[in-house]
This record gives structure tokens, C-alpha cells and sequence, in this order.
């Protein structure tokens, strides 16, 4: 036990003394929560829209004036030509334009059926949609507010709410992302680097020519990035909380336990790299191309998992983080017990026990 | 240029062979690595262990260290089994690689204190004989400088010391001294003179031929076969050369296979 404390307090000197290390552990997940939390937002806010109001008339001031008035768009009104419209877009000046015929007033109002014309920048699909719904919800509105009480109203309206994230805030997808590609990468590369480096520098000859147990090196170098992890942890949902308003609604104690789960299968594939390569490049090579792309891709937090091909969905099942990151947001964001968690636990579970016994049976035949 | 050549051999009579091998083999597929060398080696001897590259000299010393599992014969170091007793080998050698074998994002303090940690050295020895070690190596301004730092000889040194530190009765040094200026050699082998003296039992590689003169006895490797073993004085006499380079070489030029 004593030989153990030795080791891991070298460890954690190793860490400390690594200037690349402490900023993977610490400014990483900043980095990472600023980015998905401000900048990366899937929200669309302030898009220029060309409006072109060729009817000149009440109504379609006023339907201007709405659009002006939501904090979607940048209004701007320019009496421009079809052919003026068309060479905007091609030089890519403006993304959305709204024209707005002659007569629309009259048309609305005595023939009591009136036309819009919304162009979009179709090479750009997301804003294009976003901008689509929104002029479209703009335009619902004005319509019930321009008609008299007496009219009939529309039958069907439908009531919308976001249930866990009532104020659509964009960020709260991705802070279970984030957990789990900083815990991937504190436990599965920084771990299999540890270890290999040891091999690169020659101490891992004398380490094992030494009475100090071959396996405990494994737990010596997990141990360590255990901790961390946690506080990793800690640090992330601190800032997710405080700085990004994203409330944790479950049990946290389950978060933890959760979150220890997909550290035991972070580190078993980290020792099971180490195991696998003799280079610090090639561990990092193999924990990022290997691991940080399927996190990133098919955890679903970036790319909707019910959108992929079934093959792709297959493959996703295999990616720990998958398993995490669904377990987390269950917790995290729906305030789901145990109950609807434990058949994701129990995936990690199993993955941890198999990758473990790998690497064990291969660090034994590596001796013999 | 001979260092401190007072050095007495060991009798072979006066104790328990410190290492005894006796047709040890090892076999990776049909490839006969090591082929049934027998020798012994007596407490406080320096042994010599030559050969060129791919002759199977690590994989002779792997198996003798307690890493590898020996494919057939017999062997014991420091009296201990190496099939059955690996782990109280361990207990009882130090070894010292090619490969420069410290840690150096650690001062050299931070490394003794581990290695005596780990070999299980108590904690009250280890300060006490980590001052002393500092001391007779005249590191006391650089006692807590990262290792790093410090110049190659003055490492490799360090690192002996260390290999040392748990007062194994055997160390194996695995070409210690590459890389090393000719100065720094000299010291180095004085390091390994004085621990000979204190009944330290050195198994030594290298692919310098004046460091093979420094041994008390040398084995001098061939396609996984002994060709010869005998103190450098007879090796000379026996193959009528003037240096142990020239010994080398005739016996090494016969081998059929090279860098494996």
C-alpha cells in the first residue's frame, strides 16, 4: 500500500510539473463550455432580411413593422428589383429577402386572399429553415391580429412547450457532451500517454524488474486520473450551473455514480491503448482519431443519432459516451431516478469489465 | 589506463554462486534466442556479458531479471528459482538500462525517495542514505533541480546510485556507460569497482571492448551460444590477441545471424 502511495504521489508530480497536461485538464473544459455554451449556439438570432415592400400600403408597413420588432431579424427596406434580389444573393450580401406585391392591402382585405414571396439562401439549410419558421409564425400572427373579432378564427391552435428546457436555452444539449468528451480525454488519453511514456523513456523496464506488481502500475497510473476526472467533474457542472444557467434537475449522487461508471470504461480503454502501442504519438494518435471522433459523432449531442442510417446506429451503440451521455441527460436535464438509467449503467458496466480483463490478460502475456 | 586494479577476484569457493545457469534456453517459435548457456557467477564477481547485437544477450538477461520465463533449463540468481521465485529476484537485484532510466521531470531527491519507495526501503532509510548518496556524489546543489537538468554522466551516475539504493546483492547493468564521455566512464567504472568491493555482484553488458578488460571475468556471446568464458587475461593468452577488441572480433565475425 505504501509502494502505491509512492507511485501515485510521483504521478501527480508528473501532472504538475507538465504545462500541456494541466491545460488539457483545466483549460479544456472551459474552453469547451464557452465554446458550445456562447459561441456554438444552434439559436439563429439577428438575421438581415431584405424587406422590399413594393405594395407600399398600410398593411404591409405593418406587417414591416412586426418583423422589425422581433429580435430575429435586422430589417432592412430596399425597394430593389427581381434582378437587384438575384445579384444580392449571388454575391451572398444578403441571406433572406421579403417581398411584399402591389396591392396587398386590397388583397388581403377584399379578395381575402393575399401573397408573400420569402426568398432564402437555400446553399445555407439551417438558417434558411430557421428563417422560414420564424417569418412564418411573424406572418400567423399578424394575420389574427389584422382580422376582426367577428371572422371566424383559426380552429386548431397548436400550444408549443420545450418540457426540461422551457426557455429553449441552447447550451443545456451541451453540457453532457462536454462531460463526456472531458472525461474521454482526461481518462482514455492522458492515462494511455502516462503509460506510454513510461515505455518511450525506459522506466517501465525498471518498474517491472522491480518487486512493484505489474498490474499496480495499471492502478497506479488510473488512480491519479481518477481524481482528476473528478474534479474535472466538479469544475464543469460548477460552470455549467453558474454560467450557463443549466439547472441540474436529478439526483446528483446518481450523477456521480454515473459519471464513476464511465470513468472505469475511459481508463480501461486508455490502459488497453497503452497497452496496445509503444509511442506517445501513436496513443494520442489512437485516443483521439479513435475515440474523441466517435464521442464527438455518434453521442448524438452535435448529430441527431435518429437521423443516421441504421448501420451508423449500430456502430453508436459501441461508443461508451453514447451510453454516458444519454444516461446524463436523463439525470442532469429530466430528473430521472435510477429506474430509467440502469439499462445505460449496465452497458457501461459491461464495457468496463471487458475491456479491463483485456488488458490485463495482454499486460500478463506482454511478461511472459 | 586501468582503473582501481587492486581489485581481488572472489575465490569461486567462498560462497553460494550468485547467479548459476545451467542449459538455459529460450525459443521464440523455431528461433533459438538463447541456446543452452551454462555459467556461474560468484557474489561480489564483475561479470562481463559481450556479444553483438542480436547474439541474445537481453533475452538472456530478461530471463535472468524475472521478465521472461526461461523456454528450458536451469537458473537461480541470488539463490532464488527463476521460474518459481521471480518476485524475490526482484526483491534482490538492481538494474540499470541502456536507456537512461530516471525520471526527469523529478529532482534527483524525488527519484531516490520513489525507487526506495517502491523497492519498499523505509522511509527513515531512505532520508538518511539519500544525504549520504547526495553527498559522495557531490549533487548538493543540484539535490532538488529536476533531473533533466542535470549533464548525461552525472545522470547516468545518479542512476547507478539509484539501482544501488535498496542494497541489492546483484545489479545488472545493461550497457550503462553508451553515450557516455571517456572521463565519465572512468568514474562510472569506479562506481562499479567500489560496489564489487562491498560484495555487490556485477553482470554487466557493454560493446566497449576496454570496459570488457575492466571485468573480472567475460562471456562473450555467439548466435545464442557461449563461445567463451574466462577471465581477460586467459581470453588473450587463449586466442593469442593483444586486446579483447581483437578476442571480440574473431569470435563475433563467426556469427551467422546480426541485428535481430
Amino acid at each position: 500500500m505504501k509502494q502505491l502511495f509512492v507511485f501515485i504521489r510521483k504521478e501527480f508530480y508528473h501532472v504538475f510539473r507538465d504545462r500541456r497536461t494541466l491545460l488539457i485538464l483545466f483549460g479544456l473544459p472551459l474552453v469547451q463550455i464557452l465554446l458550445f455554451g456562447y459561441a456554438l449556439t444552434s439559436e439563429v438570432k439577428n438575421i438581415d432580411l431584405v424587406v422590399t415592400n413594393v405594395s407600399n400600403d398600410v398593411l404591409g408597413q405593418r406587417l414591416t413593422n412586426q418583423l422589425r420588432s422581433s429580435a430575429f431579424f435586422n430589417v432592412q427596406e430596399q425597394p430593389l428589383s427581381p434582378t437587384q434580389i438575384e445579384s444580392a444573393f449571388k454575391k451572398g450580401q444578403i441571406k433572406a429577402a421579403l417581398i411584399i406585391p402591389a396591392g396587398f392591402s386590397a388583397d388581403f382585405t377584399k379578395a381575402r386572399h393575399a401573397t408573400l414571396q420569402l426568398l432564402t439562401d437555400g446553399s445555407e439549410p439551417n438558417i434558411s429553415k430557421t428563417v422560414l419558421q420564424y417569418v412564418n409564425a411573424i406572418v400567423q400572427d399578424f394575420q389574427r391580429a389584422q382580422q376582426p373579432v367577428t371572422s371566424i378564427s383559426p380552429v386548431i391552435t397548436p400550444e408549443v412547450r420545450l418540457l426540461y428546457n422551457e426557455e429553449g436555452n441552447g447550451s443545456i444539449n451541451y453540457v453532457p457532451g462536454v462531460l463526456a468528451l472531458i472525461l474521454m480525454i482526461v481518462c482514455t488519453a492522458l492515462t494511455s500517454v502516462a503509460v506510454v511514456r513510461e515505455k518511450e523513456t525506459g522506466t517501465m523496464e525498471i518498474l517491472l524488474v522491480s518487486p512493484f506488481k505489474p498490474v499496480m502500475v495499471l492502478v497506479a497510473k488510473a488512480i491519479p486520473f481518477l481524481i482528476l476526472s473528478l474534479a474535472n467533474f466538479a469544475f464543469i457542472l460548477l460552470l455549467a450551473v453558474y454560467l450557463l444557467q443549466v439547472p441540474i434537475a436529478g439526483s446528483l449522487l446518481l450523477l456521480f455514480i454515473i459519471t464513476l461508471l464511465f470513468i472505469a470504461t475511459s481508463l480501461s480503454f486508455g490502459l488497453l491503448i497503452s497497452n496496445a502501442t509503444n509511442s506517445q504519438q501513436v496513443a494520442l494518435l489512437i485516443s483521439m482519431m479513435g475515440l474523441m471522433l466517435p464521442t464527438i459523432i455518434f453521442t448524438g449531442f452535435i448529430f441527431p443519432l435518429e437521423n443516421m442510417p441504421l448501420p451508423f446506429r449500430w456502430i453508436s451503440n459501441l461508443v461508451p459516451a453514447k451510453w454516458y451521455y444519454a444516461a446524463v441527460r436523463s439525470v442532469m436535464l429530466k430528473g430521472l431516478g435510477l429506474a430509467d438509467v440502469w439499462k445505460e449503467m449496465s452497458v457501461l458496466c459491461g464495457m468496463t469489465i471487458v475491456l479491463l480483463s483485456i488488458t490485463v490478460k495482454r499486460f500478463k502475456i506482454r511478461l511472459a | 589506463m586501468d582503473p582501481v586494479i587492486n581489485h581481488q577476484l572472489p575465490s569461486p569457493a567462498t560462497a553460494d554462486a550468485a547467479i548459476e545457469c545451467r542449459e538455459l534456453s529460450k525459443k521464440f517459435g523455431d528461433f533459438m534466442a538463447v541456446d543452452r548457456i551454462s555459467f556461474h557467477v560468484q557474489p561480489g564477481e564483475i561479470f562481463g556479458f559481450l556479444g553483438a547485437n542480436g547474439a541474445g544477450k537481453t533475452t538472456a538477461m530478461r530471463m535472468l531479471c524475472g521478465l521472461s520465463y526461461p523456454s528450458s533449463g536451469h537458473a537461480t540468481v541470488a539463490g532464488f528459482d527463476v521460474y518459481r521465485e521471480q518476485e524475490k529476484i526482484k526483491q534482490h537485484i538492481g538494474y540499470m538500462s541502456q536507456k537512461f532510466s530516471l525520471y526527469d521531470d523529478l529532482t534527483p531527491l524525488e527519484n531516490i525517495r520513489f525507487f526506495g519507495g517502491v523497492y519498499g526501503v523505509a522511509e527513515r532509510v531512505i532520508k538518511e542514505r539519500s544525504r549520504e548518496l547526495v553527498q559522495s556524489l557531490g549533487l548538493e546543489k543540484e539535490a532538488n533541480k529536476l533531473v533533466g537538468a542535470l549533464p548525461l554522466g552525472w545522470k547516468q551516475k545518479l542512476a547507478f546510485a539509484v539501482a544501488l539504493f535498496h542494497r541489492p546483492r546483484i545489479v545488472f547493468l545493461d550497457e550503462p556507460t553508451g553515450g557516455v564521455d571517456p572521463v565519465t566512464r572512468r568514474q562510472f567504472w569506479d562506481m562499479i569497482y567500489e560496489a564489487a568491493e562491498k560484495g555487490v555482484t556485477i553482470f554487466v553488458t557493454t560493446h566497449y571492448m576496454d570496459e570488457a578488460e575492466y571485468c573480472d571475468r567475460v562471456t562473450i556471446m555467439v548466435d545464442g551460444k557461449i563461445e567463451a568464458l574466462d577471465t581477460p587475461v586467459h581470453l588473450k593468452h587463449r586466442f593469442h590477441c593483444d586486446n579483447m577488441d581483437e578476442v571480440f572480433y574473431r569470435l563475433a565475425r563467426t556469427a551467422q545471424r546480426s541485428d535481430a
